[in-house]
């Protein structure tokens, strides 16, 4: 489904990501791991369109996306919920949610709304409400809804568990299983190692801009080198 | 003290030539609201819209109401295609860049038309330019009504569009977060584009609801800029709802100021007001939200 090939990119003549390799299949899991400042939001942002890659691969769908503006990536599918939300905060969570569908899935729009206030009841109870206003935790229900509102068939998400609640992070969790168990391939980004791993089916660790460790996300769960770095063990 | 009957009409007055204002400024904050920048170029195009009306009425007899829609969509293009070409190409998509090329594309322009149009002061006759309208003891001329009525009717078509379609919401969620609204697979560059336009398209509307009792030379477009500013900043940088409660508040105070110090000073309201939201609420009437 998405298959990144030897990418570089950065920002200016700053090179972050030095020849990353990465694939999502179809119906996945992948976890893309590794700590503050390796490197992850900058691969989804350029995968996603908003920064050009200094070079490298990328297909999604069997095309090529390396030089495609965001939104014709959004149009094919690969839709990107980002890291601190961004919802938009002048306009009411019906708006936010509407607009998940401005470029993608807007023929089913009805029926898409309808499905993500059947998920989240908590965003259907405040529908009028500017999204600025709402709760963090609620803020990224907000932020999910919108890109599914674009009909994925790959969803990036970017450490969708920062700042909530334990509570939150476990339905946080579990919502994630659920949505791929409904067929929907996810790219999962995240520093929370254990719980990642959990429920993801494949893993890659960036480390300085590299791919440090990738395999079946149950080796990597057991793999020492991950249990010194990240669990202090 | 004033005669009530005299500060009734003053108000009234005050509140028509305050319609126009609103679209001027409505204008001038969708621009900032979307590219965060004042444009400079305001009163330069609201002038060359001016002469639009002005030539078209001339060359071909068009009545500047009847040109509304023609002037209207030209000045939308012409601002679309500006920034496409112009101010979105040369500024790298740098906010302060945009800044200094709105204020070169104003002395252009300016200085072209005064080398084409001359220096002249350029009007144009209607039969209903010295109608008034009798409504108590007030008599409002009735270009003005038409001109405060169309404003308003304008505005209110305005508002709806960015409150109810899709585009409009694109419009306002790029006027606050630009990334995300990428990530829906919004166009922000067209976004940026299309919001000048529109913002452009206002000041053609405003062109043609002031020429048939204003005239036009090569620098009449600043007076106004200077009350649509002193409106934005009054209702809060970016707030549509504020300046159009802006516009008509500042349409009154400078007919009240013109009453009670003499038309040459009625202006002078004005800058006391912007000096005073200035001192006092810099964030505006409706600007709290930012
Ligand atoms: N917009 C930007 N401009 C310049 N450097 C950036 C920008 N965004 C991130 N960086 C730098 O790129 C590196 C990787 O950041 P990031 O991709 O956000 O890491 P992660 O998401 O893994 O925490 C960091 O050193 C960061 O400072
Ligand atoms: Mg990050």
């Amino acid at each position: 489904m998405l298959e990144i090939a030897g990418l570089r990119a950065g920002y200016g003549t700053v090179e972050i990501l030095r020849g990353v390799d990465l694939v999502v299949g179809k119906g996945e899991i992948v976890a893309l791991l590794g700590s503050n400042g390796a490197g992850k939001s900058t691969l989804n942002n350029t995968v996603c369109g908003l920064y050009r890659p200094f070079g490298g691969a990328v297909q999604f769908d069997g095309r090529n996306i390396a030089d495609a503006a965001s939104m014709s990536i959004v149009q094919a599918g690969l839709i990107q919920v980002p890291e601190g939300r961004r919802v938009f905060p002048n306009l009411s969570v019906r708006d936010n949610l509407e607009l998940g569908s401005y470029r993608r899935g807007k023929p089913a729009r009805r029926h898409n709304l309808d499905r993500v206030i059947g998920i989240f009841p908590r965003l259907g109870e405040r529908l009028q409400q500017a999204a600025g206003t709402l709760s963090g935790g609620e803020q990224q229900m907000l932020a999910i809804g919108r890109g599914l509102m674009g009909e994925p068939k790959l969803l990036i998400l970017d450490e969708p568990s920062l700042g909530l609640s334990p509570v939150l992070v476990e339905e946080m969790f579990a919502l994630i299983r659920r949505l791929n168990g409904d067929g929907l391939s996810i790219l999962l980004v995240e520093q929370n190692v254990m719980q990642s791993l959990a429920i993801a089916h494949r893993a890659y660790v960036l480390e300085n801009g590299q791919i440090a460790l990738s395999g079946p996300a149950a080796d990597l769960a057991q793999h020492p080198d991950l249990r010194r770095s990240y669990l202090g063990q | 003290m004033l005669d009530p009957g005299i500060l009734f009409a003053g108000v009234l007055n005050g509140l028509l030539a305050g319609g126009v204002y609103v679209l001027v400024a409505v204008g001038l904050t969708l621009i900032y609201g979307v590219l965060h920048i004042i444009n400079f170029a305001h009163g330069s195009l609201l002038m060359l819209a001016m002469y639009a009306v002005f030539f078209l009425w001339r060359l071909t007899g068009v009545d500047p109401y009847a040109a509304l829609p023609i002037v209207i969509g030209g000045a939308f293009v012409f601002g679309y295609i500006l920034y496409r070409l112009v101010i979105g190409r040369l500024s790298h998509g740098r906010d302060e860049n945009i800044l200094l090329i709105t204020l070169g594309v104003s002395i252009v322009i300016d200085n072209v038309a005064l080398l084409i149009f001359g220096g002249d002061t350029q009007t144009i006759e209607t039969p209903y330019a010295s109608s008034f309208v009798e409504l108590g003891a007030a008599l409002l001329p009735l270009p003005k009504i038409i001109s405060f009525v169309a404003s308003l009717l304008l505005c209110i078509v305005l508002g709806l569009f960015l409150a109810r379609s899709d585009t409009g919401k694109a419009i306002r969620a790029v006027a606050r977060e630009r990334q995300g609204a990428r990530l829906v697979g919004i166009d922000v560059d067209n976004i940026f584009a299309l919001s000048y336009g529109i913002g452009i398209a206002c000041l053609g509307a405003a062109a043609c609801l002031l020429m048939p009792t204003y005239y036009v030379t090569p620098s009449s477009g600043h007076a106004f800029v200077l009350v649509a500013f002193t409106i934005v900043v009054l209702g809060g940088m970016g707030s549509f709802a504020g300046a159009a409660v802006g516009g008509l508040v500042i349409g009154v105070i400078e007919s009240l100021g013109g009453l009670l110090l003499g038309e040459q000073l009625g202006q002078i309201g004005i800058s006391v007001v912007f000096i005073l939201i200035l001192l006092l609420k810099p964030s505006g009437l409706f600007g709290a939200r930012q």
